[in-house]
């Protein structure tokens, strides 16, 4: 407002000017003529120009009014965010005309009780071009307002302890210099959501790569699948094979993680398959684990593959046991048995970290023939290094069906690589486009990669 | 005596003990090992004790009556039904659970960053748009987005994704490609070597660094006098080795 005031005294003083120069202007007059409106021209004369200055003055003020005058964000929304765990607020408002780089935002929230802005807590504040919808992650489906929208997602941190299930004030006041206007209060509350429908793409690609599954198991039952040659698997029976003949243990490691991880099921899956073997040739296996969870769950696979092996009565509960779930001790403990039971064969599956190279340099130097198996790809390189073969990556997945050659395993198989040759065929098309985009400088292939961003 | 040179004793004794390993299986490192291995699980039981029965189960249910919490308890009990053979089946039921969450959590966390982010940043343009110039190919090699290297990663990616193609023969032009997959893998297998090695290296430099500083008489010059035991108990472990007739089996 002061500026305002401030403005108002150029615009006087210009009208003063002017004034003069109609005073001037009217001295040009011959002199008889009018005498009588002459005499009375100093008065009205002085009036209208009064009057001129009050409304040339009131309009200029009017114009700068109208265009420094900042307006609360309009079209103000708040409510929970959708699509996520609870303990989220989202806040949506219009852009403005106002929207320049001087100009700020502010995000208030407070208790649900509150009345007045003052009480409320500024808990962010940023340019006034930026937070937009179309600058914000998430696929289109899941928008909640138009991409030039702002858009302000409040989550727990710093100064904010939002609750579930429990209502807040939420406001958005604009800052330009000196100057600040508050929104209207909204009350917002909140929850959790079961489903995410940002991740309705995973589920259906899942469905779709599913599909593709069930369809190349269906083809497994009917004809053979050609499974290509992995030295690594060959080798699965040659170690067993040398381990039975030695008349030492075979020793395989599932990996450092639990079985929430994909590597650790492959290599407990792959346990039943080395364990089937053991049993039918009457080798000792030993499984030493770091996590309890899955050693009782490699005792019970253990116990099947014996099952199935027509030797039940050679299964032994304790080939699987627990040593610790600290890595360097659990490594320490299981160099020791590589020392002192010397088995012939040692099988590293699973998720490695630092011990991997502690583990497969003591079996070298025992001699035993080593197998590793693993997706750790900063530990392929020493599995690479000092192992007899390695199972790099996804061969640790594909080694269940190759040993089994069950049609169900290498239908899955056949699923995967058609999956593959779909993200092939999508890497060509999408570099294809993105390459034209820049050659025709065209907006519709920029369309189609964004769409794919969306969807993948 | 200070606890610090206690430790200082103790963390170089253990560092001894552990290296001697080095040489051969022998009594030190068997102290070593099973010590270490014994504090880690007596450990582990009191952290998990504290985590998991008070923090995660006790205080929430009694304290805050989280009636909820009693399924996941329930269904961990049932893994101690294997100790009691006619009702061992149950324990399937928990391990069935704990594999399908697990299996369900990480596939797509794995799809969306191994895959789908992988095809992201795989597919860019193959040539540049430079102001002034217009469309040109650019063949800066420090420039992770120039088309020389977008190239590079194309081809790589798609190389090593056919070497992982287990239905599909490789032979022909089939072979030439997974071929290069492997170099390609081999290459950033060479990388993650180096650094791994590098890494390595700092921390076995840490030891001895520690080493190198309880060898000061403040500490007692543990580092020199348990270097003395170690080797000596070497030379002796060895000679009496060689004195013994070999094993007969």
């Amino acid at each position: 407002m002061l500026k305002k005031s401030a403005n108002c005294v150029p615009c006087l003083r210009r009208s003063a000017s002017r004034r003069q120069v109609a005073l001037k202007a009217s001295s040009t007059y011959p002199r008889g003529y009018a005498s009588a409106l002459h005499s009375l021209r100093p008065c009205w004369m002085v009036f209208l120009n009064i009057l001129m200055l009050i409304v040339v003055c009131g309009v200029s003020s009017a114009i700068v009014l109208a265009e420094d005058q900042l307006v609360a964000p309009t079209n103000l929304q708040a409510f929970d965010t959708p699509n996520d765990g609870g303990e989220s607020l989202t806040v949506n408002w219009a852009p403005s005309p106002l929207d320049s780089p001087d100009a700020r935002y502010q995000v208030l929230l407070g208790d649900a009780g509150a009345i007045d802005a003052a009480s409320l807590k500024v808990i962010a504040e940023f340019p006034a071009q930026t937070r937009l919808v179309k600058d914000l992650k998430g696929p289109w489906w899941t928008k909640t307002a138009e991409r030039n929208w702002h858009q302000f997602v409040i989550r727990n941190g710093k100064g904010v302890e939002l609750k579930d299930g429990t209502a807040y004030t939420v406001t958005v006041a604009v800052l330009k210099g000196e100057e600040r206007t508050v929104g209207p209060l909204l009350r917002a509350t909140p929850a959790p959501n079961w489903f995410n429908w940002n991740s309705v793409n995973n589920l259906v690609l899942t469905l779709l790569f599913g599909g593709v599954v069930f369809y190349s198991i269906a083809q497994a039952k009917r004809r053979e699948i050609f499974l290509r040659r992995i030295p690594g698997l060959d080798a699965v029976d040659e170690a067993i094979g040398r381990a039975t003949e030695l008349g030492k243990p075979i020793l395989y490691l599932t990996g450092a993680h639990d079985m929430h991880d994909p590597s650790t099921i492959a290599a407990a899956v792959i346990l039943g398959r080395v364990a089937k073997r053991t049993a039918a040739y009457e080798t000792e296996l030993l499984v030493p684990h770091r996590d309890p969870i899955t050693m009782a769950v490699c005792q019970e696979i253990t116990k099947q593959a014996y099952l199935e092996a027509g030797k039940p009565d050679l299964f032994k509960e304790d080939s699987n046991f627990f040593i610790t779930s600290d890595q360097f001790s659990y490594t320490a403990a299981v160099d020791g048995i590589m020392l002192r039971k010397k088995p012939a064969a040692n099988f590293f599956m699973g998720s490695y970290f630092a011990e991997a190279l502690l583990l497969t340099e003591t079996g070298a130097s025992t001699g035993a023939i080593q197998i590793a198996g693993t997706d750790s790809d900063h530990q392929l390189p020493f599995f690479v290094t000092t192992c007899d073969y390695t199972l790099i990556g996804e061969e640790l997945y594909a080694a269940s069906a190759y040993l089994s050659r069950e049609p169900v395993q290498l239908g899955t198989l056949r699923g995967q690589d058609i999956g593959k040759a779909l993200i092939l065929s999508v890497i060509g098309i999408g570099v294809l486009l993105a390459t034209l985009g820049v050659v025709t400088q065209a907006a519709w292939p920029q369309y189609f990669l964004d769409f794919f961003k969306d969807v993948k | 005596m200070d606890v610090t040179i206690i430790g200082a004793w103790v963390a170089t004794g253990l560092t001894l003990f552990i290296f001697s390993f080095l040489y051969k299986d022998n009594p030190l490192f068997k102290l070593a090992e099973n010590l270490y291995v014994g504090v880690s699980v007596g450990y582990t039981i009191v952290k998990t004790y504290d985590t998991v029965i008070v923090y995660l189960i006790w205080k929430p249910i009694v304290e805050n009556q989280e009636w909820t919490l009693l399924i996941p308890v329930a269904i961990g009990l049932l893994m101690l039904t294997r100790y009691v053979p006619k009702a061992a089946w149950l324990s399937r039921y928990a391990f069935a659970f704990i594999v399908g969450v697990g299996a369900g959590l990480a596939i797509p966390r794995t799809v969306s960053s191994f895959i789908l982010k992988q095809i992201e940043d795989t597919v860019r343009p193959l040539l540049v748009l430079v102001p002034g110039d217009g469309v040109t190919f650019s063949w800066n090699l420090m420039n992770p987005a120039s088309s020389v290297n977008v190239i590079i990663v194309l081809i790589g990616v798609s190389s090593v994704l056919f070497y992982f193609f287990f239905s599909v023969e490789h032979s022909g032009p089939g072979k030439a490609v997974a071929r290069m997959g492997v170099l390609f893998l081999m290459i950033a297998f060479g990388a993650a070597f180096g650094y791994t090695v590098m890494a390595r290296m700092s921390l076995l430099i840490g030891r001895l660094t520690d080493l190198i500083e309880y060898s000061d008489p403040a500490y007692g010059r543990p580092t020199l006098w348990l270097a003395l035991v170690t080797i000596g108990t070497l030379i002796a472990l060895s000679r009496r080795s060689r004195s013994e007739p070999p094993d007969s089996h």
